[in-house]
């Protein structure tokens, strides 16, 4: 029981440590969706939203823990 | 483009690294168990620890191809960032002091002493024990090497040469560890950590891009643009947040 609930554990681990992390990629990911689906014909705005949106999450998740 | 050149350099090279990592850290389990109670229990679990893992691909595997190709791009690509994402972070705080740096001998010396701990309390199941521990090792960071080559390889149909680079990294460490017989220290892990937290995320963010329907400029070759920028704000993270060290902190 021990070792499933370890991998279960292990499994959830593999994508989220730090929840807050988790959480801004998926809501960067949402905002793109949303962007996209709104305005189909200018996707590059969605993906610019998706990859400035994904580097400036981690710069602040990087920024924070070295404050903290 | 399925399968094109672009993809199959890095798919194959990041299943390599990640795997490489994974297995170092197998590894160090493993001979801890086969110094406290010998190869056999140690080898019996590493074994199915792999047969567990193998049919764990074998089912997910052709599973995967009933997933409308937009869905598993979007899905694979989101679980990619997320991984990836989170590997670059870690490096990124390793290298810049701000967490310790995985440290393979006192893996080893944990892991040693929890077993030993274990023969004084329980001596007549320490086999099964050991072997459990060497199956959980195994199983638990064969997962993440099940989930690098399925997610490398799922959205563009390169199962084949990212299981031969993850297959190829195993092998290695398997046979470095039996000839040399103690943890893989001078493996410099957390730069391949950095290396493959930055080809995951450049994976992740073209496939989430892809199945959100995004003509990336370039097409396959806004992958290699990708690493590159996770790259440089990696190293510009590290540069930044880098904390000084204690001599360097005295006037």
């Amino acid at each position: 029981m021990k070792i499933i609930t370890s991998v279960f554990r292990e499994v959830a681990g593999l994508f989220v440590e730090d929840g807050s992390l988790a959480l801004q990629i998926v809501v960067v990911v949402i905002i793109s969706g949303v962007f996209a689906r709104l305005f189909p014909d200018s996707t590059s705005a969605a993906g610019a939203i998706l990859l400035f949106g994904c580097l400036g999450v981690l710069s602040a998740n990087v920024a924070r823990a070295a404050r903290r | 483009m399925i399968g094109s050149v672009t993809h199959i350099g890095p798919a194959m090279t990041a299943a390599f690294l990640g795997s490489l990592v994974e297995a170092v850290e197998a590894l160090t389990i493993v001979l801890a168990v086969a110094t406290v109670r010998g190869w056999r229990p140690a080898g019996l679990g590493a074994l199915a620890g792999l047969v567990l893992l193998a049919l764990i691909v074998v089912v997910l595997g052709p599973l995967l191809n009933l997933v409308p190709l937009h869905l598993l791009q979007l899905a694979i690509g989101v679980l990619l960032l997320l991984f990836g994402m989170r590997w670059l972070r870690k490096a990124i705080l390793r290298a810049a002091d701000i967490i310790p740096v995985r440290d393979e001998s006192r893996a080893f010396a944990v892991e040693t002493e929890a077993l030993r701990d274990q023969a004084r309390r329980h001596e007549a199941r320490l086999d099964w024990l050991a072997a459990v521990a060497s199956f959980k090792a195994v199983l638990l960071e064969g997962l993440e090497v099940v989930f690098i080559v399925i997610a490398v390889s799922a959205a563009g149909g390169l199962l084949v040469p990212a299981s031969a680079g993850a297959l190829a990294a195993c092998l290695l460490v398997a046979l470095v560890g039996v000839v040399v017989r103690r943890p893989l220290t001078r493996v410099p892990e957390n730069t391949l950590k950095f290396a493959v937290g930055v080809m995951l995320s450049a994976f992740g963010m073209f496939w989430t891009g892809e199945g959100l329907g995004v003509a990336w400029p370039g097409a396959d070759l806004a992958i290699v643009a990708f690493a590159a920028l996770f790259l440089a704000l990696g190293l510009a993270a590290v540069a930044l947040a880098r904390r000084p060290s204690t001599e360097e902190a005295l006037p």
